[in-house]
């Protein structure tokens, strides 16, 4: 986790929120960084968290984990992280048809298939043991990302279904957190893409939206970050308040300034 | 590094802990390196690939391009379980060059070659690709090409000092390397390399049969068919680690010709809403899905300026791993621009993934643009030529043919533009003598 983003995010490890749905955007450019800054945050504080890796494989992950202090291999080894790894699932489904269902069922269908399989997935992975044994403060669903699930025929209704009923149930009903990356087409005319992301924008809490430069590659920005809370618990409060910081992403960590700030530039 | 990986899941699966003797739990990303558990001690000698190079920055295993300026733009290699999609120019003329290079530097290199394409027999274009340059034949190439070239690159330079200051572009062969190699297109490969070197082809006209019996899945059958021949190669010749006895460890380089074409089946480049919309991404996930747990890289090349929907087009960038795209100036008004007068197209580096990290390595140079010369493929960066880093802040002119306008205000910095215009404008009698006693340095 990158404590600048902690701050000017207003959390802690030890004093996140429950009952959260927060989108990850990003418009030209990779917002990955933000996927390993949630991940590690919520290994950190200590929650049951569910990962579903559509994107990379575990390796990857966990490499960019241990710079940012945290070891995937342990934490899936005490039972604290469950990974669906998306490549690898996705060579075995596809090649050893299985009789069971499949996280990934939907990748041998040739129609639109529906994501009920990863849902079950996921509710058997993040259900809390009753004994008590562990004790993980809250479980968290991580996906990364749901973009992908378009680009493999699944449709944008479906997916939305698929982030409803894990809100229903982790959210709500188990009072975790979900939180998910979706890529923001920009100009390229994806109407799927707008569908969902319009969909996640409304039913979220919290939208991070990383973008590129509007003026291009520079090697000491690296891009923008826009905060913006929605639904504020209190209704006195002003709502959708938002921040804007640009940011520079570096080997262990990434550093943000206000707009035109930068270090290079002072 | 993908060695220090396999090694690794070797010495595990003999050991105690059966639980994660899986073999498929070979992937390329592993580090080199001290491992924090200390259980690798074993594997300190790393079983080391022909042709193939760890990154410095995440101790990735990295294989040329066959390009090597290509491969320092990608930051060192192409690396290995990656896939590197070549966005092909306008009438496909330099994009099979950068295919037959990757092929070609396969199989100098000795790596297992797959080659599949629908429109050429893979044979004949193995028989037709380039044959590598040995050193001292590549400088007789080199002086020929350059006829006055007084300047030698590595003398301090007095009067093109600042030129000294721009990253250089690897403009001539690193003396045995086994890691990229030098082509001349004019040749062709030997044919006993060819024999010699293991390859497979896939040519769709003679695997796909008659009757189509498609599965219900939504990849149209040429693609299943290739998906399921490369995993097939893959499981028997054990790039994925699945055969623990083979001592000798090998990558596969996997080279895809004009997929999304309407040759494979797919209509993708034909209309905007098409049924099989799915099916090429569906295909580059599970491609690269294989190509993660396994020993292989590949380069597919496509006509995404063929694509109409260009949803479709980000789609498949996201899915891919590495993105280079060329356009060439034929036919479009950059022909004439003066800027890009000796070039014959440019290259857009589109995406370089972040493996392993945070970061990745990315080039300063931003205009890229490439050249086909006779013999050999270059690329270059056009900033560099139009004015370096001047300070004095004034767009430099170009002399047209037979003005000496610029050279008469004797400044340092427009002096080394006119130096190389001359090279390629004026033989050494037409020169004014103050001119040409300047480039010799003898002022």
């Amino acid at each position: 986790m990158f404590p600048e983003l902690n701050n000017l995010l207003n959390t802690t490890p030890e004093g996140a929120e429950q009952e959260k749905l927060t989108l990850l955007c990003d418009a030209k450019t990779d917002g990955s960084f933000l996927v390993h800054h949630f991940l590690s945050f919520y290994l950190k504080a200590n929650c049951k968290v569910c990962f579903v890796a559509l994107v990379q494989s575990f390796s990857h992950y966990n490499m960019v984990g241990q710079k940012l202090g945290v070891s995937l291999t342990t934490a899936r080894e005490r039972g604290q992280l469950v990974v669906l790894e998306g490549l690898k699932s996705a060579v075995d489904i596809f090649f050893r048809p299985q009789e069971e269902p499949h996280p990934l069922q939907f990748l041998r269908e040739a129609n639109a298939g529906d994501l009920q399989p990863l849902y079950a997935f996921v509710r058997d992975a993040l259900e809390p043991v009753d004994c008590g044994e562990a004790a993980w403060r809250c479980p968290v669903l991580l996906v990364d990302d749901l973009s992908v699930l378009l680009s493999l025929g699944v449709g944008p209704v479906a997916v939305l279904d698929f982030v409803h009923y894990c809100r229903a149930t982790v959210c709500r009903e188990w009072k975790g957190n979900v939180v998910a990356l979706v890529h923001d087409s920009g100009d390229a005319e994806d109407e799927e893409s707008d569908v969902l992301l319009n969909g996640l924008s409304h039913q979220s809490h919290l939208i991070l939206r990383a973008e590129g430069l509007a003026t291009g590659f520079c090697k000491d920005v690296h891009g923008q970050l826009r905060i913006l809370w929605r639904r504020p618990l209190q209704p006195t409060t002003p709502r959708d308040r938002s921040l804007t910081y640009q940011y520079k992403i570096q080997d262990k960590s990434v550093s943000f300034f206000a707009k035109g700030m930068s270090p290079a530039v002072l | 590094m993908a060695a220090a990986g396999t090694c690794g899941t070797g010495t595990r699966s003999t050991g105690s802990m059966v639980a994660a003797a899986s073999t498929n739990n070979v992937t390329s990303f592993q580090r080199r390196g001290p491992r924090a558990s200390g259980a690798d001690s074993g594997c300190s000698r790393l079983v080391s690939i022909a042709g193939t190079r760890p990154s410095v920055r995440n101790g990735q295993l990295l294989v040329s391009t066959g390009l090597p300026a290509l491969d320092q733009l990608l930051g060192g290699g192409l690396a290995v379980g990656t896939v590197l999609l070549i966005e092909e120019d306008k009438y496909n003329i330099y994009s099979p060059l950068l295919f037959k290079y990757f092929l070609a530097e396969g199989i100098v290199s000795g790596h297992a070659v797959l080659v599949a394409s629908a429109k050429e027999d893979p044979a004949d274009i193995l028989q037709k690709l380039p044959a590598p340059l040995i050193d001292d034949s590549y400088k007789k190439e080199c002086d020929e090409d350059v006829c006055s070239h007084k300047m030698e690159p590595d003398i301090k330079m007095k009067i093109a000092w600042r030129y000294q200051l721009l990253p250089k572009m690897e403009a001539g062969p690193v003396s045995s390397s086994r890691f990229g190699h030098y082509y001349d297109i004019s040749k062709r490969i030997p044919q006993e390399l060819i024999e010699t070197s293991k390859w497979h082809g896939f040519f769709l006209p003679e695997k796909i049969s008659s009757a189509f019996n498609v599965e219900s899945c939504s990849l149209t059958p040429g693609y299943m068919k290739l998906l399921q021949f490369i995993q097939n190669i893959i499981y028997k010749e054990g790039f994925d680690g699945s055969n623990p006895q083979k001592k000798q460890k090998n990558i596969l380089r996997i080279g895809i010709q004009n997929l999304g074409s309407p040759l494979w089946g797919d209509d993708i480049c034909c209309t905007e809403n098409c049924d099989t919309s799915h099916s090429l991404t569906k295909f580059l996930y599970i491609l690269r899905g294989l190509l993660r747990t396994s020993l292989s890289a590949c380069i597919i090349t496509m006509p995404t300026h063929l694509i109409q929907n260009k949803a479709v087009i980000a789609r498949v960038t996201n899915l891919s791993d590495t993105v280079v795209g060329l356009e060439s100036f034929i036919g479009s008004e950059k022909e004439t621009n003066p800027l890009y007068k000796d070039y014959h197209g440019l290259i857009h580096i589109r995406q370089i993934p972040r493996l392993n990290n945070l970061i990745y390595d990315i080039s300063d140079v931003k205009d890229l643009a490439f050249k086909l010369k006779k013999k050999l493929f270059t690329i270059e960066s056009t900033s560099s030529r139009a004015h370096g880093r001047s300070s004095c802040g004034t767009m430099l002119r170009y002399p047209t043919a037979g003005h000496v306008e610029s050279s008469q205000t004797r400044d340092q910095t427009l002096i080394p533009c006119i130096s190389r215009q001359i090279r390629y404008r004026w033989t050494t009698r037409e020169i004014p003598e103050y001119i040409f006693n300047y480039i010799s340095g003898q002022v």
